[in-house]
């Protein structure tokens, strides 16, 4: 039982963090470009436009809702399956919903980019 | 290099403030006065404001590969700074994600159409002027 509830806590991990990462992105690229926006418009245009952007806020509240899942997820496993279980699945679940919902055009040098990271930060922090 | 140089400092600070309880919550705010703890807190706020302005210009795809190259610096720090041991199945990680990262580095940065993510009521203009430059 214990081990359903830390599959579930690292399910709930990678969800959260690719949620907020995507909403994240989508907030900066509805922006604009920073440094455009700053030579045109000055640094409290490119604060104000940030900071007013709802993705931000869902996004930064999604991450919120990642790092304490990941506290009680630790609480349940080891930090040694639960961090690189959820940093793997959360790297291939971005190329996902970047592709769904960002409509990235995820190639397959992009791909293979990915499962590289994830075995690699699997084995980093194993 | 921010992030892996912030957790590196932060790491650092944490093992010179010794263990924090639950029940004593106020050594969280005397770990905070730890040098070592605050500078590592600017580094890793300064890498979320970096991260976000690559997020502005990039693809999430590019960004996220790209920045994980900071598991291979705190991996070589931890070598050879704090003479921690790495083993060779880390060593082994740390090829594989320089592999990925080399992999992404070699593709373009930006592949999404800036009409695609407007979202209701957003100003076009605005938008297309940040991801044309």
């Amino acid at each position: 039982m214990n081990q359903v509830h830390t599959w579930l806590g690292i399910l709930v991990v990678a969800f959260a963090s690719v949620v907020g990462d995507v909403l994240l992105a989508r907030a900066m690229r509805e922006v604009g470009d920073v440094h455009d926006l700053w030579r045109r418009h000055g640094l409290w245009s490119v604060v104000s436009r940030v900071l007013s952007n709802p993705n931000l806020s869902f996004g930064v509240a999604a991450m919120a809702v990642a790092f304490f899942s990941l506290l009680f997820t630790l609480s349940w496993g080891d930090v040694s399956l639960v961090a690189p279980a959820a940093a793997s699945l959360t790297f291939i679940g971005n190329a996902f919903a970047a592709r769904v919902f960002l409509h990235e055009r995820v190639d397959r040098r992009r791909w293979i980019a990915a499962v590289l990271v994830a075995g690699g930060v699997a084995l980093l922090a194993g | 290099m921010f992030a892996a140089a912030g957790d590196s400092m932060l790491s650092h600070g944490m093992k010179q403030t010794g263990n924090i309880s639950l029940h004593h919550l106020q050594g969280v705010l005397l770990a905070l006065l730890n040098p070592w703890v605050a500078v590592g807190i600017v580094l890793l706020l300064a890498f979320v404001v970096l991260n976000m302005n690559a997020l502005s210009w990039a693809d999430l795809t590019y960004v996220l590969p790209a920045t994980s190259f900071g598991y291979v610096l705190i991996a070589l720090i931890a070598r050879f700074v704090l003479h921690e041991h790495v083993s060779p199945l880390r060593w082994f990680g740390i090829a594989l994600i320089s592999g990925g990262v080399g992999f992404v580095a070699g593709g373009p940065m930006l592949t999404s159409h800036p009409e695609q993510v407007v979202p209701v009521g957003a100003k076009p203009a605005t938008l297309s002027s940040g991801l044309e430059s």
